[in-house]
C-alpha cells in the first residue's frame, strides 16, 4: 500500500525494573521485566489522524516515544514512508528525522525555559540547516503569525505566555522543519478546557493546510472523537481493537472498548444501559496470562485465561478477542448502545 | 543565542537587572551588602595592589633593614618611617605585603575554583545524561575522593606533582601546582550537584523535543542542560572560593603552598606567628584578619545567593 506513511509492525517494549545487582545477589530475586508493550503492529495512512487510547499505564506514550526513537524498542520494526527507521545510523536518519515532530503533552516543561521563543523554534531550521540568516527570522516570524501568536514574540521568554500559548509556541517548533507527520502525545491534557478546543482546532487547521499526518495520543475520549480518523484502543500494552473512528463509538467490537465507551460521563442522562468499570489495569510486570483483559471482562470464557486471542478482522477495523471467533457467543452478546 | 534578543532591551537591561527577583532580595539583605562591600573591596585592592601600596614588598632595593619590626602607626626608633600596619623583621610594609598576598590568595582561589568547577561540571554533566555504568564509574570514583579529608588530598596530589616537576621549575609551578591540587580535591560536589540536576532536566520535555530532532548530545547538554543547573554551581562556587581561599592559606601555612618569594596570606601568617611570642603581634594580625574578613563575606554571600535562588525559602 503506497498512501502508508507510518507502519508498526510487531512493536515491543520491555523495561527492566529489576533491583541492583547486590539486592539481587542477597535478596535472591530474579530480574523483572516490565512489558509496556507487547506486539504492537498498525498503520498510520498519509494525511489522516490516527488515535491511540486507553488507561493510564496502558503504554500510550511508550509507543510514541519509539516512533520518535526517544526509546529503543526490544522488537520490532518502525518503517517511514517505507523506510526501516533505524536510529543508530546518522547520515539515513538525519534526513527522514526531518520528516516527523513531536508535540509534547506538558507547554510548561517542552520549551526550555532559559531560550527565547525564536531560538526555540529556530532550533530544527538551525539543525537541519534548512535556512541561514535573515531567512531564519523571517521563518520563525511567520510560523509564529500561522499559530496565532504575533512575529514580535520571537524575543520573549516562554514564561510570558499562557499555557495554551506555549503549545501554540511548541506547535510552531514543530511545523519549523516543514514534517509530514506529526506525534502529538496528549497535547491537550496540560490545557484549560476553555482552551483545548483552539488548540485542536488549529492542529486540524493545519492538517488541511499542509496535509500533515497526526498519531495523536490521547485518554480524552472526546478529543479523539473530534479529531481522528481511525483511533487504536490500548490495554496494557496491547492493541486490543483498531476501527474507524465512526464505527468505534457506535459499535465497539471488543468488551474493553466498550467499557471504556461506558465510562464517559453521559450529561444527556439518556438512562442508556452500561457496562460498570470493573477492576483495574493489572499490574504490567506480571501481566494475567491469556488475554490480559479476562480479569476484568464481563464475557470471560475459559479460552480467554488460555489462549492470547488474535486479531479478527472486523467490519470497521481488528480487535483481538475471542468472542469474535465464536459464533455461539456472538449471537447471545447483548446489543450494543 | 543572541539571534533573538530584542533590541529595545538592550537601554533598560540595566534597570530590570534592578527590578529582578535577585536584586531586591540583595537590596533587602544589609548583610549580603556589607559582604559584597567587603569582598568588593579586598578584591578590587589585590587587583589593583601594585598601585595601591605604598611600597613594594619584593624588591630589595626599596627595602631598610633599619625599619624592621615598626610597630603600626608609630614612628620606626632609627628612621623615623610609619608605617599605617607596621613592618616585618625585614622591614616590609605589612598592608603592602597584605595587598599582594591578598592578590596571590585570590588568584589561587579563583582558579582553584574554576578549575573544580569546569572538571565537576563535566564530569557531572555526563555522568547525569549518560546514566549507566558511565555514572556508576563516574560517582563512585567520587564518593571514594569524598571519604579523604580534601586538605590531606590536597597535601597528596601537591606532593606527587612535586616529584614530577624538575626542581629548577618548582618554584615558578608552585602556584598552578597548588591550584591543581586544590582544584582537584574539590570537583566532586561539582559533579554531584549537576549531576543530580542533570538527570532532573534530561527528563524534560524540551531535551525530549531537541533528542527528536537528532541534536547532538554535546549540544544538548551545553546549549540545553548547562544553562538551566548553573543556579546551584554558582552557589558552591561562591562558597567553594571561601573554602579554596582558606585551603590555600592553610597548605602555605603548612609551607607546601606558594614560596616564601610569592607570599599568601597563610605564608604571611606562618610568617608572623614566628613573632607573636616575641611582642610583634601585628605581624600575624593583620594578615589573619585579613583572610577572615575575605573568606567570611565570600561566604556570607554564598549563603545569601543560596537563599536567594531557593524559591522556598522567599
Amino acid at each position: 500500500m503506497s498512501d502508508v506513511l507510518l507502519s508498526v509492525e510487531g512493536l515491543t517494549r520491555r523495561f527492566d525494573v529489576s533491583k541492583p545487582w547486590l539486592n539481587r545477589v542477597i535478596e535472591r530475586e530474579e530480574r523483572q521485566f516490565l512489558t509496556a508493550n507487547a506486539d504492537v503492529s498498525f498503520e498510520i495512512r498519509k494525511g489522516e489522524t490516527f488515535a491511540l487510547v486507553g488507561e493510564s499505564g496502558s503504554g500510550k506514550s511508550t509507543i510514541a516515544k519509539m516512533i520518535v526513537g526517544l526509546l529503543e524498542p526490544s522488537a520490532g520494526t518502525i518503517r517511514f514512508d517505507g523506510q526501516v527507521m533505524d536510529f543508530a545510523s546518522g547520515a539515513a536518519m538525519r534526513a527522514l528525522r526531518r520528516r516527523f515532530q513531536m508535540i509534547f503533552q506538558d507547554p510548561f516543561a517542552s520549551l526550555n525555559p532559559r531560550w527565547r521563543v525564536g531560538d526555540i523554534i529556530a532550533e530544527p531550521i538551525h539543525t537541519f540547516g534548512l535556512l541561514t540568516g535573515a531567512a531564519v527570522r523571517q521563518e520563525v516570524g511567520r510560523l509564529l503569525e500561522l499559530v496565532g501568536l504575533s512575529a514580535s514574540d520571537a524575543a520573549k521568554f516562554p514564561h510570558e505566555f499562557s499555557g495554551g500559548q506555549r503549545q501554540r509556541i511548541a506547535i510552531a517548533r514543530a511545523l519549523s522543519s516543514r514534517p509530514e507527520f506529526i506525534v502529538c502525545d496528549e497535547p491537550t491534557s496540560a490545557l484549560d478546557v476553555s482552551v483545548q478546543a483552539q488548540i485542536l482546532n488549529l492542529m486540524r487547521d493545519l492538517q488541511d493546510e499542509f496535509g500533515l499526518t497526526y498519531l495523536l495520543i490521547s485518554h480524552d475520549l472526546s478529543v479523539v472523537r473530534h479529531m481522528s480518523n481511525r483511533i487504536g484502543v490500548l490495554y496494557l500494552g496491547r492493541l486490543v481493537e483498531i476501527a474507524d473512528a465512526k464505527r468505534l463509538f457506535v459499535e465497539p467490537q471488543h468488551p474493553y472498548t466498550r467499557m471504556l465507551l461506558d465510562a464517559v460521563p453521559d450529561l444527556a442522562l439518556s438512562g442508556r444501559r452500561r457496562t460498570p468499570v470493573t477492576g483495574e489495569i493489572p499490574n504490567p510486570i506480571n501481566p494475567p496470562p491469556g488475554c490480559a483483559f479476562h480479569p476484568r471482562c464481563p464475557h470471560v470464557m475459559d479460552i480467554c485465561r488460555q489462549i492470547v486471542p488474535a486479531q479478527t478482522t472486523t467490519a470497521s477495523g481488528q480487535a483481538a478477542c475471542h468472542l469474535l471467533t465464536q459464533d455461539d457467543h456472538r449471537r447471545t452478546r447483548e446489543p450494543v448502545a | 543565542m543572541t539571534e533573538f534578543t530584542p533590541d529595545e532591551s538592550r537601554p533598560n537591561a540595566l534597570a530590570r537587572a534592578w527590578d529582578s527577583d535577585i536584586a531586591y532580595s540583595f537590596r533587602r539583605s544589609p548583610l549580603a551588602i556589607i559582604a559584597a562591600v567587603v569582598s568588593l573591596i579586598i578584591i578590587l585592592a589585590a587587583v589593583f595592589a601594585p598601585w595601591i601600596a605604598p611600597h613594594d614588598p619584593f624588591n630589595p632595593a626599596t627595602l631598610n633593614l633599619m625599619d624592621g619590626f615598626t610597630p603600626p602607626m608609630e614612628p620606626n626608633a632609627f628612621t623615623g618611617n610609619v608605617y599605617w600596619l607596621g613592618t616585618d623583621n625585614q622591614g616590609r610594609d605589612v598592608f603592602s605585603t597584605i595587598l599582594f598576598g591578598a592578590r596571590i590568595s585570590l588568584f589561587v582561589g579563583f582558579m582553584a575554583v574554576l578549575f573544580a568547577m569546569v572538571l565537576g561540571i563535566t564530569l557531572g554533566l555526563i555522568a547525569g545524561y549518560r546514566g549507566g555504568w558511565v555514572d556508576s564509574l563516574l560517582m563512585r570514583v567520587a564518593d571514594v575522593q569524598l571519604t579523604f579529608p580534601s586538605i590531606l588530598l590536597a597535601l597528596l596530589i601537591f606532593g606527587v606533582a612535586r616529584g614530577f616537576i624538575p626542581p629548577a621549575y618548582r618554584e615558578a609551578m608552585a602556584i598552578w601546582v597548588l591550584i591543581v591540587a586544590i582544584g582537584l580535591s574539590d570537583w566532586v560536589q561539582y559533579a554531584r550537584v549537576v549531576r543530580g540536576a542533570t538527570m532532573v532536566e534530561k527528563s524534560k520535555e524540551y531535551v525530549q523535543a531537541a533528542r527528536v530532532i537528532g541534536a547532538h548530545p554535546a549540544k544538548i547538554l551545553l546549549r540545553h542542560i548547562l544553562p538551566n543547573v548553573m543556579g546551584p554551581v554558582l552557589v558552591i562556587a561562591t562558597i567553594g572560593l571561601a573554602l579554596a581561599i582558606i585551603a590555600e592559606a592553610t597548605l602555605s601555612f603548612l609551607g607546601v603552598g606558594v614560596p616564601p618569594t610569592q607570599p599568601s596570606l597563610g605564608t604571611l601568617i606562618r610568617i608572623g606567628q614566628g613573632f607573636l611570642f616575641s611582642g610583634e603581634w601585628w605581624i600575624l594580625l593583620f594578615p589573619s584578619l585579613t583572610l577572615l574578613a575575605l573568606a567570611l563575606s565570600v561566604n556570607l554571600l554564598g549563603d545569601w545567593l543560596r537563599d536567594a535562588l531557593n524559591p522556598r525559602l522567599r
